[in-house]
């Protein structure tokens, strides 16, 4: 619907298209700097601090200040360094997490690309955010960025396979992979959600009700760690890796990988939103639909969107000061042993549950 | 008219200007005085020693290998998932025996130990001087 505004406006389709490719960014960007600021003072008052209090009304602003002071700060590029794979690392890992936000619905009224396959897509172009952590690793020339990349590969890469279980069993229910038709059929209330069931009625719906519930935690759990957050946040280990993948990094290039990764932070809450909980749907209906007026309810889904999302956000801060970090070898045991065969049984149950 | 994975090309395009004019203005702003301490690799203020770029655990290897495969796996799953239903049981079946297969796989896979990482052996430690209690009150 905005993409057909943008055309009437400009009319001119690329550049219409090139604007509506931009909005995302429109959101991240504020998202990002508030998301930062929402991790210190969690944080903080999770271990009884205040956190940043200086800039702005209970430190508000404080990313902000330190994005300008990002700006300014030398950029050095290690003198041994693959200087080109250097540059190209960060540029590939934010073009992977932002291509992501092409297929989800904002609203009704705002979809970046209405493919077909989208939640296929969604899976298959976060890989490429493996391939630039990598090469940043690699480009590196530093022994803590190349362990940091690696053991960020290996585990996103094992993590993945329980999501794409997951996402297949709500596949297997809805019978589509784009994520605007699956959230057009959790409308009507919180009891049509995914994780209630969907859309299904009777005995299918009440059967669906536990094994949605399971098929959910593996997925959180294992968008937790394709994210690498806490407790799962092996490549970037502080006390042991000093900051992984992006030590050597400074400055901009530093702030890009930083945006990036809350960039992927909201990416892995939105999946998780538009498969179990209704996507942009409220739980409840909508004022605009009550006052008659039309144009309201996009923007009241697009609230419901982001604080789904921000919600899920906020459960990732909070898991981070309450865990402890696991293991490389509990990791991964965590993943192929738990995870993946849970996933496996799950998905042929909610197959048979299907079948009735 | 722009097919939906054009408007996905446009999207990757943004991402890329976006950091490119980022790096651009960072470029503009920022001072630029290179030393030698600067441009050494970062060890924790140390001078570097050797190369990083040195064999790895054979691990991260397996781990890709077993990986790609169930990914394979994974890709072949999606058009089943999304027509088994048309097909009624039998359909379902066929996805099944597939699964199986896969699982008996896995199965030989956790059998051999390719999915153990390697474990920190516990250490307990061992008091060899224990000093006993009365010696330290007869000294006092």
């Amino acid at each position: 619907m905005i993409q057909e505004i943008l055309i009437d406006l400009f009319g001119n389709e690329i550049v219409a298209f090139i604007i509506s490719a931009a909005l995302p960014l429109v959101f991240i960007v504020p998202f990002v700097i508030f998301a930062v600021w929402l991790e210190r003072k969690v944080s903080a008052h999770m271990q009884d601090r205040l956190g940043p209090m200086r800039v702005g009304w209970h430190g508000v602003l404080q990313t902000v200040a330190d994005f300008i002071k990002l700006v300014q700060k030398e950029d050095i590029i290690a003198a041994d360094a693959d200087k080109k794979m250097f540059i190209l690392a960060p540029i590939m890992v934010f073009a992977g997490s932002y291509a992501a936000y092409a297929a989800f619905p904002f609203s009704s009224a705002y979809i970046g690309s209405g493919v077909d396959v989208g939640i296929f897509f969604v899976i298959a172009i976060s890989s490429v955010v493996v391939a630039g952590l990598l090469m940043a690793g690699w480009a590196s020339n530093n022994k803590y960025s190349l362990y940091g990349a690696m053991r960020s590969a290996a585990q996103i890469v094992s993590y993945e396979i329980p999501t794409a279980l997951v996402i297949l069993s709500i596949v297997m229910v809805t019978g589509t992979l784009s994520l605007a038709e699956m959230s057009e059929l959790q409308a009507g209330g919180f009891w049509n959600w995914q994780i209630f069931g969907g859309a299904e009625t009777g005995l299918v719906k009440i059967l669906l009700i536990p094994f949605m519930i399971i098929a959910f935690i593996i997925f959180y759990i294992s968008s937790l760690a394709e994210v690498n957050r806490t407790p799962f946040d092996m490549p970037e280990a502080e006390s042991e890796l000093v900051s992984g993948y992006h030590t050597e990094y400074s400055g901009m290039k530093f702030s890009i990988f930083f945006l990036a990764e809350y960039a992927n932070m909201f990416a892995v809450s939105a999946i998780a939103a538009i498969l179990f909980f209704g996507g942009y749907q409220s739980p409840f209906g909508y004022i605009g639909d009550l006052l008659g007026i039309d144009w309201l309810v996009p923007f009241e889904q697009l609230f419901w969107f982001a604080m789904k999302g921000l919600f899920f956000v906020f459960v990732q801060m909070w898991l981070r000061w309450t865990l402890p970090r696991v293991r490389v070898d509990q990791l991964m045991t965590i993943c192929w042993k738990y995870l993946i065969p849970y996933a496996f049984v799950n998905l042929i149950i909610i197959g048979l549950i299907t079948l009735i | 008219m722009l097919t939906e994975f054009g408007k996905i090309f446009i999207f990757i395009l943004v991402a890329i200007l976006f950091v490119l004019i980022a790096f651009v203005m960072a470029k503009l702003v920022r001072p630029s005085r290179p030393t030698y301490e600067k441009s050494t690799i970062y060890e924790c203020g140390e001078e570097p020693i050797g190369s990083p770029w040195v064999q790895f655990n054979i691990r991260f290897y397996v781990v890709a290998l077993i990986f790609l495969i169930f990914d394979v796996e994974i890709v072949l799953l999606f058009p089943w998932a999304l027509s088994y239903q048309d097909y009624g049981f039998y359909g379902f079946a066929v996805g099944i025996i597939f699964l199986v297969v896969l699982g008996i796989g896995m199965a030989y896979e956790w059998r051999k130990g390719d999915l153990e990482w390697a474990r920190p052996k516990i250490q307990v430690p061992v008091l060899n001087n224990l000093i006993k209690r009365s010696e330290v009150k007869s000294e006092s």
